[in-house]
């Protein structure tokens, strides 16, 4: 392969509170190549939609702090970039978008102002030429009649034009990676699937990169080229979707598709991993998943596993990796 | 809900509270002069009352702290014995806003539908006067007795709490364990004070502590326009308002009392302000 | 958006029955009223005698109230002082007062949003603190007295007259200095009524702001490299700047009130004072009628601002 696009190393994430230290996300580390798709997934409070803030340093910075890491994205370090080099880089270079479009819109402006204003801010088109490549952009996330909606307000469209809306918007300016925060899961399940396949209609399109981060397998399953999951802030298993879908070598990952249900079996109980996600106060020692993992053993408490390497481009931080499946 | 909830919820807000200085400042004062109130007959250094026209409008010395008035009154015993007259107007006029306000707020939040709608059209037209003017109007009609003058401000001030009460009660009455309780036939009465009323009062704690430093600035405002409580019984309004024509000659009478006032009513600003931030679970999580 | 204006004007006409309904019920039947003086033998007939033409004694009950409010409206109510018009003396001075307040007005909205707003920028800093210290300093300073200090200052130090429209020796004068010397006795006392306001809105500006950084649509407005000040200022100051057109309708009342006081400290002749000339000269019908239209002007007020608010909200405007 060629040179990665954005190159994430030891990202360490917390936020200081007064009841004690959330450590979000804790030495994370993956790469997205140019024009692929890099699924993010986990169960909620993993620290998946934290990575994606810090990627952009949108994280509140009173709360929160990005401890260390590194942050490549075409060789420029993002950490190390002031706050106005940084405006430069979002929605220009690498854009979000949000889970929740009703919120994530502003409901004061048309969504054709709010769309015209990353356009006018980072490529400097006038007034007219602005609205002429926004109402392209809406045309091109298939919202019939661009030119009459570009001028409606959020609230005035449903759920699934908002976030086709939003998509619209943090495409206008051609990024080169877009980073998705469950984008998909405010949505109704037959709007899920429409949306997913324009994403990866304009990704192949534009030739961009996408961080997708969700929960949800199915969504992984359709879109997903290479695949990293995470729990408990960690990234416990990495590799290319393919592979991690038929040969994962993580129990989380292994609880995770197998509790899914299949329609073809006949069973009286669903697949539940057993016990509980964590406090993220109040971790384990060692491996943060070794409470609720089948395959444990003594060492699995003393020291959190580094990452072994499966096979190439295939990554896996349990000390029984072989064993698994 | 009630019950064990109850002492460790008490404990959590005073922690919160304890945070912020400000009001531990104000709560600290405010205790100052309570402390100061209770005790204005021991704290006195001459009878209140006594006058001495030798002694007319002596400026502050050691043997009159504050200086004393224009009939050789000490000033500062008078502001001690004046301590209680405007806590005492505050505490009990908020109280009986308070009482109706929570009855208003109960039932139309409650009952919903057309009684909802009436106290509500009755609330927005009491809103709708100018609250000082129709006190002073009805003081002046019913005559400015101290009574009259702390059910006259609990009249004209029970409409903001029975908006909250009604708010929370609206709110709550959905919830499920008010569901619980009716299907299990527990009467209405029941639900209303031993299941929701204790939710619905925190808003009420802050409300009643603002609505202290109102009630005392609208005494002093009635004071200054005469139809306050009466001479020669001491309140801080009225002290002002007879050193008015002193005011050139006789700063004391005009600087002290106005300063007790300011005092008193911003310590029940910051206390209020305190108990506000500390109750809202969505401020704890800063600083 | 025509239904929400119906369903508003309907209850603005309810409100406003009750309204007068309320205030002829405590002129007229609360202890110590007109009806009750009329049994008073130390009260003089010609006061009775106008009482029952005002008051319409002799009626029954409901048909006392619609007289009343007829006349109310026609101006057919007199003054028991001096026998006037009660419209006839409420028109001269209203003016006086209005703009007295609006000048307060236009001082407490030019302040104390910038002040909020700068104040929510950096919260919890030591000039956030400050000025959160200011704004309690300025909501329990009782009015008056704070006159009444600058007064003693002013005169004391700078030998300035302060009371009244203007000065007595204003023949003298020539044009500007007539105008400056309008000016200078409008400014003082409608900065002092005005101090409350700015403490009370600066604050609620301040939450306002506050509550609108925490929303998602801020989050993306950041997201889409947009420089801080146009985030806060474009995005965060639109929205928060909403629910405060709806305060436009509370501050008539408040400064109505406020009136009285700061018109009788600085002798400044508008109906506040009238208003307080009244009570005091138990001259009843003045009282209710300027207490009704006080009552009215906020109700009003409280009306526009609620159109205000439709129109301002495209998610009101556009149903």
């Amino acid at each position: 392969m060629n040179l990665p696009l954005l190159e994430v190393r030891s990202l360490t994430t917390h936020f200081i509170t007064e009841e004690g230290i959330v450590r979000a996300v804790e030495n994370v580390s993956f790469e997205i190549y140019p024009g692929e798709i890099l699924c993010l997934v986990g169960e909620s409070g993993c620290g998946k939609s934290v990575t994606g803030l810090s990627i952009l340093k949108l994280i509140p910075i009173p709360p929160g702090q990005i401890v260390r890491g590194e942050i490549l994205f075409n060789g420029r370090d993002l950490l190390k970039l002031t706050e106005k080099e940084m405006e430069r880089v979002r929605g220009n270079e690498i854009s979000m978008i949000f889970q929740e479009p009703m919120t994530s819109l502003n409901p004061v402006f048309t969504i054709g102002d709010q769309i015209m204003e990353a356009i006018q801010l980072h490529q400097r088109l006038n007034k007219k030429g602005a609205r002429k490549k926004a109402i392209e952009m809406l045309d091109r996330v298939k919202i019939p009649f661009p030119e009459k909606r570009i001028d409606s307000y959020p609230h005035q469209l449903s759920g699934g034009m908002r976030q086709r809306a939003m998509i619209a918007m943090a495409l206008s300016c051609q990024p080169k990676l877009l980073i998705a925060d469950e984008p998909t899961t405010a949505l109704d399940v037959t709007i899920q699937a429409e949306v997913l396949r324009l994403l990866k209609e304009i990704q192949r399109e534009m030739g961009m990169s996408v961080m997708l981060i969700t929960h949800d397998l199915g969504v992984v399953s359709e879109v997903g080229d290479r695949v990293a999951v995470m729990y408990a802030g960690r990234m416990v298993e990495y590799g290319p979707a393919e592979t991690l879908f038929h040969e994962m070598r993580h129990p989380y990952t292994k609880g995770l598709l197998e509790s899914i249900p299949q329609l073809e079996e006949k069973r009286s109980r669903l697949n539940a991993i057993p016990g509980q996600v964590p406090d993220p106060m109040n971790l384990p020692e060692g491996c943060k998943f070794h409470p609720r993992c089948y395959l444990r053993i003594e060492e699995c408490r003393k020291e959190e596993p580094p990452l072994f390497e499966v096979k190439e481009g295939h990554y896996s931080r349990c000390l029984r990796w072989r064993e698994c499946r | 809900m009630k019950g064990n909830g109850t002492t460790s919820q008490i404990r959590l807000v005073w922690k919160y509270f304890k945070r912020n200085r400000l009001a531990v400042g104000g709560l600290t004062i405010l205790i100052a002069i309570f402390f100061v109130a209770g005790t204005a007959p021991l704290l006195a250094p001459y009878d209140p009352g006594k006058t001495e026209v030798s002694l007319k409008l002596k400026p502050p010395s050691l043997k009159h702290f504050l200086g004393t008035d224009q009939l050789g009154r000490d000033v500062f015993s008078r502001m001690l014995y004046g301590s209680r007259i405007s806590l005492s107007v505050g505490f009990v006029a908020v109280g009986i806003s308070i009482f109706i306000g929570i009855l208003v707020g109960a039932i139309a939040g409650y009952y919903g539908r057309w009684v909802d709608s009436l106290l509500m059209r009755l609330v927005d037209v009491m809103f709708c006067f100018p609250t000082f003017f129709l006190i002073l109007t009805v003081v002046a009609l019913l005559g400015p007795s101290i009574f009259n003058i702390m059910v006259v401000i609990g009249l004209t001030s029970w409409m903001g709490t029975a908006r909250f009460v009604r708010a929370e009660f609206l709110s709550l009455r959905e919830r499920d364990f008010v569901q619980a309780a009716k299907a299990l036939g527990v009467n209405d009465r029941r639900i209303i004070f031993r299941h929701i009323l204790p939710n619905a009062l925190a808003p009420v704690f802050v409300s009643a502590t603002l609505d202290v430093a109102t009630a005392i600035l609208v005494e002093a405002g009635l004071s200054f326009l005469g139809f306050g409580v009466q001479p020669p019984a001491p309140s801080w309004g009225n002290i002002l308002t007879e050193g008015r024509t002193y005011i050139f000659d006789a700063w004391w009478l005009t600087v002290f009392p106005g300063l007790a006032i300011l005092l008193t009513v911003l310590s029940f600003n910051l206390v209020g302000e305190g108990l506000r931030d500390s109750l809202d679970p969505r401020l704890r999580g800063r600083r | 958006m025509t239904r929400f204006l119906f369903k508003r004007l309907l209850q603005l006409f309810m409100t406003l029955i009750g309204i007068s309904i309320l205030s002829w019920i405590i002129i007229t039947q609360a202890p110590g009223s007109p009806i009750a003086l009329t049994m008073d033998p130390k009260v003089s007939p010609k006061i009775i005698e106008q009482m029952e033409k005002n008051y319409d004694l002799d009626k029954p009950i409901y048909q006392q109230y619609f007289l009343w409010l007829k006349k109310l409206l026609t101006g057919k109510l007199y003054s028991f002082k001096d026998g006037r018009p009660v419209l006839e003396k409420i028109g001269e001075r209203i003016w006086n007062t209005l703009l007295l307040n609006l000048v307060a007005t236009l001082i407490i909205f030019s302040l104390a949003i910038p002040l909020g707003v700068f104040s929510a920028r950096r919260p919890y800093s030591f000039l956030d603190n400050l000025g959160t210290f200011g704004a309690y300093l300025g909501l329990s300073i009782p009015g008056f007295w704070l006159a009444y200090l600058v007064i003693l200052a002013t005169v004391k130090l700078f030998g300035y007259p302060v009371l009244g429209l203007r000065s007595f020796v204003i023949e003298g004068l020539s044009p500007p200095e007539i105008v400056l010397d309008r000016i200078w006795h409008l400014m003082l006392p409608a900065s002092i009524m005005a101090i409350h306001g700015i403490a009370g809105l600066s604050r609620y500006t301040r939450s306002s702001m506050l509550e609108v950084i925490r929303q998602d649509y801020i989050r993306t407005a950041k997201s889409k490299g947009l420089p801080e000040e146009i985030v806060y200022y474009k995005h965060a100051l639109r929205n928060a700047l909403l629910p405060i057109i709806t305060l436009f309708g509370f501050l008539i009342p408040g400064l109505i009130g406020g009136s009285i006081i700061m018109e009788s400290v600085f002798a400044w002749p508008g109906i506040g004072r009238l208003a307080y000339q009244a009570v005091l000269a138990r001259d009843y019908p003045v009282v209710m009628t300027i207490l009704t239209i006080s009552a009215v002007l906020t109700l009003i007020g409280n009306f526009i601002a609620d159109l205000l608010y439709g129109v301002a909200d495209p998610r009101i405007r556009y149903q």
